[in-house]
């Protein structure tokens, strides 16, 4: 994946405006060309031209299609249960509650970690976001939203400051300081704006740059800085969910999911769409990557949690038992990978053989709909925070 | 009129509950004569009701019918309870299956989630007003509540409502007295489903409605067609893998790293989150001598490993030093920061870079091919994030395929492999853990890591510029008189 992208051309002057900016790969035909995102939405938005009609479009779109889905059955030659035959099977799985944090008043949506490992913010429906010492289970800081339904928050790499947004349609970030008394909300910067509510944020690799994603159907990523809008992804015909960013060596790449049902990846710097993945059956709530960014989890809506091989360009493996019958709504690997611990909306959380598509253990505990779930960064525990204003940290 | 903010907040509806269509088929085999739950005739203060269940037997059905553990059966049944599809007959304000005797019914399908969803406030207000009749005026506080409330706002239809409530009280009053007992409990379960007390929840709630109606179709104009089409063309000529390859890799990556997964492998010492000791976490930090042999073992594995652990990045650059190749390194985070950085900082940067790395005669001049040295130095002259990608992709691969297994066989590596550490796991006594409970190390602040990390990257960057000979001299610190 590092050499596909050194051969790219990723910015320069666009083949058809001549205007320096990032480029897309794009093909016509099979003539490979560079293009702004503008001028290709220019090409899509020309009008008809003679003799192409919608209904020529939509046959050439069906035979593209039809090509696609035989190349790729070509290079399917296997299935993952019969690889995951020489993996070992796995021991007994003994996970309990190790810390259960109360001090929300209201559902808690969302929830991150720090790079420290035991530090996490979360964020609830009043408004409220709470940084908690994981280890000791004491509050650190606690800042008021100017709106309800906070959907979104995120602990910045540097463990520094922390962004959250929900219904505002902003993402704004809160630098953290160590006086105690300090008013966070004082020093507060409005950074990402959309035009409906905001649905996940996270840092990219520094403090300086947000990446997020909108009800609006967008995802964008912005200087934080400035607020300048650095990028926008375009691509989703309904709301966009979730999203997380590649641990890949050159992270240049992005997972989003929506409400189309879609889970589309994205190149961070032209805006690209470069692949797309439709076999879920109901909206996407979460998605992940594989630790090594070859693949990615996704929870959906119709209860399932299915595996994307990237490299093959295809779904590989789907997480469901006829007693699962309401909705995932989070998921998250373990640090080999091994493990998928996805939380649902019947209040338990199941942990998935991720080789073996078999299910290893279910936790029950809370008392009400587990809206989000997190493995620490060196992977000693995970933390699920629910809508019964309780978050838990299970190891 | 006071304007509700409800959850509408100028979104389209949208029943999210696709899920329920399972669970009703399910609900339907259960409610099956010959296979389904076995039900009696109850006695009820003095009336007989028809087709009562017990927890007890819902629960083994669940059990054998899933094939699931009696815990997740209680699990799966308290769903059902919560609901609607099953109600209790005496504490019926408490949603939950009770493995015992107790009593439930099955909810007839006119009452349904799905069926009549969203529970209408207007619907709501006759009930009310129905019950308020009955009982004289005795309704429940919430209720009470609640009937208040849409009496002040629904003013206008009151009449309306007073006289449905009338009406359907007069026909119940016609009905046999069994079968009013049983709609009225009926009834009475719906509404607690749809219109639960204070302080609990309801299954009902799903959060949020999504923007766009996914009930809708599609509208497919031309664009959309062409944008589809153009996606379609460039994912044919990307390059995919044969599945046995990434799968594979799948799998072999689970292999090497399942000894360092705490989930799968006991942590040496010992997790702290369970034993309340954050010695794991002192002994795997950024800034101690020794690091422990599991740390080592993982920085084998690749040379992003190696990088993304602090540690790690330590020794590699103590090792660049010995080598007179640090530049590369050098060269690499400074292009990190570079791309992740602040938009404002570009400009600054890049001149940083372009004087300290690549002009002809720098003082830490890398060594790239002339292709790509051209073409990042006239991306320069108008600078942008992306400027330096090619350059620091190709010392990345330079890093990644030689200069990492000249580190591997390396003494300061063998050496180091040497010296780690095996930490002993600890085995503390039910005493000592107690006390580690009460002991919780509160650990550094990210901040001042942070702002101690800032310090030392200044104290490098200054030690790490090239000596300025005139200035010494015109200084005269090498006057040796």
């Amino acid at each position: 994946m590092c050499d596909q992208t050194f051969l790219a051309i990723t910015f320069g002057p666009c083949d058809s405006c001549s205007e320096n900016r990032p480029l897309m790969n794009l093909y016509i035909k099979t003539e490979p060309i560079n293009y702004c995102s503008l001028c290709m939405e220019i090409m899509a938005c020309q009008g008809l031209a003679s003799g192409e009609t919608l209904k020529s479009l939509k046959a050439e779109s069906e035979t593209l299609r039809k090509k696609l889905e035989e190349e790729r059955k070509k290079l399917h030659d296997v299935e993952l249960e019969k690889v995951a035959e020489k993996a070992e099977a796995l021991g007994e799985l003994n996970m309990k509650t190790r810390r259960t944090l109360k001090g929300h008043g209201n559902k808690v949506l969302c929830m991150d970690w720090c790079k420290d490992k035991r530090r996490i913010v979360s964020s609830s429906q009043d408004g409220k976001v709470i940084v908690w010492d994981a280890f000791t289970t004491n509050k650190e800081h606690a800042v008021t939203m100017p709106t309800t339904w906070v959907m979104a928050c995120a602990y910045a790499p540097s463990g520094c400051a922390i962004a959250c947004g929900g219904l505002d349609n902003k993402c704004s970030v809160y630098p953290l300081s160590l006086d105690k008394d300090e008013n966070l909300a004082a020093k507060k910067k409005s950074v990402a704006m959309h035009t409906n509510y905001l649905s996940g944020c996270t840092f990219t690799n520094s403090d300086m740059q947000i990446l997020t994603s909108s009800g609006d159907g967008t995802s964008a990523l912005w200087d934080v800085e400035s607020g300048q809008l650095l990028q926008s992804f375009h691509g989703h015909s309904a709301d966009v969910l979730t999203l997380d960013l590649a641990p890949s060596e050159t992270g240049n790449t992005f997972v989003s999911g929506g409400s189309d049902k879609k889970a589309n990846v994205w190149d961070l710097r032209s805006g690209q769409n470069v692949q797309s993945f439709d076999t879920h059956d109901s909206d996407i709530n979460c998605v992940k990557y594989y630790p090594s960014g070859d693949a990615f989890a996704s929870a959906s809506d119709d209860s399932t949690c299915r595996l994307f091989d990237l490299r093959a360009d295809r779904e590989v493996s789907i997480y469901s038992k006829d007693s699962i019958m309401f909705g995932a709504a989070s998921v998250d690997f373990s640090l080999s990978g091994r493990l998928l611990f996805a939380g649902y909306n019947d209040y338990t959380i199941n942990v998935w053989d991720v080789l073996k598509g078999t299910r290893v253990a279910i936790l029950f505990g809370h008392e009400n709909r587990v809206s989000s779930l997190r493995v620490s960064p060196d992977g000693t525990a995970f933390c699920s925070g629910s809508w019964d204003n309780t978050l838990r940290i299970w190891a | 009129m006071t304007i509700r903010t409800l959850r509408d907040y100028g979104q389209h509806y949208r029943p999210r509950m696709a899920c329920l269509k399972n669970v009703e088929v399910f609900v339907v085999e259960m409610q099956d004569p010959k296979s389904g739950v076995k039900g009696a005739d109850q006695k009820l203060n003095v009336t007989i009701i028809p087709h009562v269940i017990n927890g007890q037997d819902i629960l083994a059905w669940i059990v054998t019918k899933m094939k699931v553990t009696t815990e997740e059966a209680q699990a799966f049944g308290t769903m059902l309870v919560a609901y609607g599809y099953i109600y209790p007959l005496q504490n019926h304000r408490k949603l939950v299956l009770v493995p015992d005797s107790t009593l439930y019914r099955f909810q007839t399908p006119y009452f349904w989630p799905v069926q009549k969803w969203p529970a209408e406030d207007i619907d709501y207000a006759i009930y009310l007003a129905r019950r308020n009749i009955r009982k004289k005026g005795m309704l429940e506080p919430y209720e009470q509540q609640h009937y208040d409330n849409l009496h002040k706002w629904m003013n206008p239809k009151w009449d309306f409502i007073v006289m449905q409530a009338t009406e359907q009280y007069k026909a119940n009053k016609e009905r046999k007295k069994p079968d009013r007992v049983v709609l009225d409990c009926q009834e009475r379960a719906y509404w607690i489903v749809h219109r639960p007390p204070r302080r609990t929840h309801s299954a009902m709630d799903y959060g949020l409605d999504r923007l766009i109606d996914p009930n809708a179709e599609e509208v497919l104009t031309f664009d959309v067609v062409r944008r589809t089409n153009i996606f379609l063309t460039q994912a044919l000529m990307r390059s995919a893998v044969k599945s046995s390859m990434s799968l594979t890799a799948f799998v072999k990556f689970v292999t090497t790293h399942h000894n360092h997964d705490p989930f799968l492998t006991t942590p040496v010492p010992s997790n702290p989150w369970i034993t309340d000791s954050d010695e794991f976490w002192q002994l795997n930090s950024r800034s101690v001598d020794i690091p422990t042999k599991l740390s080592v073992e993982r920085w084998v594995l690749s040379f992003w490993e190696l990088i993304s652990d602090p540690r790690g990045r330590v020794d590699f650059k103590l090792f660049l030093k010995k080598e007179h190749s640090a530049e590369n390194m050098a060269f690499y985070e400074a292009a990190e920061e570079m791309r992740w950085g602040a938009a404002s900082a570009i400009p600054e940067k890049s001149q940083f870079i372009f004087n300290t790395f690549l002009k002809p005669g720098a003082p830490r001049w890398i060594n790239i091919d002339g292709r790509t040295m051209g073409l990042t130095v006239k991306g320069l002259v108008v600078p942008h994030r992306y400027v330096l990608d090619a350059a620091q992709t190709h010392i990345f691969l330079l890093m990644k395929k030689d200069t990492f297994y000249r580190y591997l066989k390396s003494p300061v590596h063998k050496d180091m492999q040497k010296r780690a550490l095996v930490p002993a796991p600890h085995v503390f006594t039910d005493a000592q853990l107690e006390a580690n409970v009460r002991n919780r190390n509160p650990g550094v602040s990210p901040i001042l890591q942070w702002q101690q990390e800032e310090e030392e990257k200044a104290a490098a960057a200054v030690a790490a510029r090239p000596i300025d000979v005139k200035a010494m001299v015109a200084t005269n610190k090498l006057d040796r008189k």
